[in-house]
């Protein structure tokens, strides 16, 4: 019951959930009594597969081919080196790249996929854990048969310790050229601004429960009084109601302030992940059921309408 | 040139609901057109208005009757008509096979035979983030996924695009058509449908189709993940809770802030 884990980079750098990767992936073998394989795929391979040798894992495949991520190239070796170990289960990130080739390699290897995994127990069947509705649910999915590939929620999983005895071996793979249908010309910097949030000690945060764009003038207030900076959540950088620099989450910023006021904000994993590292959290929000009480600190069930103009009046005197 | 389009009709719950063996009971379910699939449905629309050469945005829904009304909308946003495929092996609730739902998606794309396919990243209620890539590999057919930037030459057939990636960064690709792209929120300002739109959505087609129709297998639309147990998360925080109205709400808050020395 051989497992296969796929490693992720980007810009010369392994991205932190590959380490996770290999402590589910541990997990994951331990479950069904198998052993735990790692690939690692384009960029400095050597050096990627160097941190990826951890005593978890048996073996680390290079593929060395190319730079950067193209899902053509991952989509093949990894359909091919799944055959070659004798996997029968597959983890790989799921992140915006793990999401650009599981569906298809999955597709190809015909087996069951279940995104977004946030735990699993593969005694057995596998049962594997996931939100639904935004994080207001979380559901048990069953998968039939005994082949199948999760992909990983970043964080979920503590990183392996980095680096060990496993083996590193060149894998047998061979990349069609062919077959492969996009190219990636380069990188580019989303988030440019006047503030780098990343850099604030107090944030005041706003989300889609500020209904309409007029209504930003309160928060706008709320932040000058206090001497706080502006974040806000994705739906009102999406709206352009506010520029992309001030945008926390994982499409965003990440940010790690002494103190964060979330304030119509429901949070989601996306945004929580931006700024579940802050010392304090508080929240504001109409909805006792709303997932950002789960990780605040301090809640407030309450309109924010009502009890903004009251705060601003207790620092105005 | 054909350009087509997945909507999905979505459930959200309300703020407070209640679970009834692995399902949120019926009464406190709203539906609404999934968020994503209400840009996909704009990027399809402006494609065509800006370009003579898309003759036709055909909207394809998997869903019952209800998802409907659903439809209507994307059609008065511009989509030209619609396919709405649908089953009784389909009852029952989501299906959460990624792959399953390609296949039947597959079966149309066939049949309607587009150029390019925009699909919406993921669904509000059931989040799989997979269907568009499964969609495109079955097919045979390049993709991109988390695409918020999106510039297609109509001669060269190429996508010249963005895909967002984790951390403020963006991937520039260019992808060879027939593609499926999946659309990320915020890559457009989708419209608000007109009077007029919703007006004309009255009489544009919604083809309704079953499996023998769109020549899909039943045992192509068995999911091979199943839905067990749902339940409310719960908490792990030991979040402390300022009681009272607004002004002793807003009191404790300013408490804590001037405690944590940030605030004065």
């Amino acid at each position: 019951m051989t497992v296969l884990a796929v490693a992720e980079h980007r810009q010369g750098e392994l991205r932190d959930v590959s380490l996770e990767a290999v402590t589910a992936g541990r997990q994951l073998a331990d479950d069904t009594g198998g052993d735990l394989h790692v690939a690692v795929i384009s960029g400095d391979v050597d050096a990627f597969a160097e941190t990826l040798a951890a005593d978890a894992v048996d073996t680390v495949h290079k593929v060395d081919y190319g730079d950067e991520f193209n899902h053509d190239v991952y989509t093949q070796a990894v359909e091919q080196l799944y055959e070659s170990v004798g996997a029968s289960k597959l983890l790989i990130p799921n992140t915006v790249n793990g999401l650009d080739y599981a569906p298809a390699v999955t597709g190809r290897l015909d087996i069951p996929l279940v995104t977004d995994v946030v735990d699993f127990d593969a005694n057995g069947q596998l049962t594997a854990t996931r939100e639904m509705y935004g994080g207001k649910v979380e559901t048990e999915l069953d998968v039939e048969g005994s082949e199948f590939a999760v992909t990983i929620r970043p964080t979920e999983w503590e990183p392996a310790e980095a680096g060990g005895g496993a083996d590193v071996v060149d894998a047998d793979v061979e990349i069609d050229e062919s077959q492969i249908g996009s190219t990636v010309t380069g990188f580019e910097a989303a988030a440019t601004g006047d503030v780098d949030l990343s850099e604030s000690e107090f944030i005041v945060s706003i989300g889609r429960g500020i209904d309409e764009e007029d209504n930003l003038d309160l928060i706008e207030d709320l932040a000058d009084t206090l001497g706080a900076d502006l974040g806000a959540s994705r739906p009102l950088v999406d709206n352009e109601w506010l520029p992309k620099n001030r945008q926390v989450g994982q499409s965003g910023k990440v940010v790690t302030p002494d103190v964060y006021i979330a304030i119509g904000i429901s949070g989601a994993v996306q945004h929580v992940a931006g700024m579940k590292g802050a010392d304090t959290i508080i929240a504001i929000n109409t909805d006792p059921s709303a997932p950002i009480f789960d990780i605040a600190d301090i809640g407030v069930v309450g309109d924010l309408f009502d009890v903004v103009p009251e705060l601003i009046e207790e620092f105005e005197g | 040139m054909k350009v087509l389009v997945t909507v999905k009709e979505v459930a959200q719950p309300e703020d407070d609901f209640e679970i009834a063996g692995n399902q949120i009971q019926e009464k406190f379910l709203e539906y609404d057109l999934n968020e994503w699939d209400d840009y996909a449905v704009e990027e399809a629309v402006q494609l065509k208005e800006e370009n003579d050469e898309v003759d036709e945005v055909v909207g394809v829904t998997i869903g019952p009757e209800r998802s409907e009304e659903t439809i209507r909308m994307a059609l008065a946003k511009g989509v030209d008509r619609a396919v709405r495929v649908w089953d009784d092996p389909m009852e029952g609730g989501e299906n959460l096979d990624a792959h399953s739902k390609a296949e039947v998606l597959a079966a149309v794309v066939e049949e309607e035979d587009p150029d390019l396919v925009f699909t919406g990243v993921q669904a509000d209620d059931s989040s799989l983030g997979a269907t568009g890539v499964a969609l495109a590999d079955l097919l045979g057919w390049q993709w991109a996924a988390v695409v918020n930037q999106f510039d297609y030459d109509l001669d060269s057939e190429v996508a010249n695009l963005h895909r967002e990636l984790e951390g403020g960064v963006e991937e520039v690709t260019e992808v060879e058509a027939p593609a499926v792209f999946t659309i990320q929120t915020g890559i457009n300002e989708p419209r608000y449908a007109s009077l007029r739109g919703i007006r004309q959505a009255q009489s544009k087609e919604i083809a309704v189709k079953n499996l023998d129709d769109v020549g899909v297998d039943a045992s192509a639309v068995e999911s091979r993940v199943t839905l067990q147990e749902m339940y409310e998360p719960e908490s792990e925080s030991d979040t402390e809770y300022i009681e009272g109205g607004a002004a002793e709400q807003a009191a404790g808050v300013a408490e804590v802030l001037r405690d944590k020395g940030v605030a004065e």
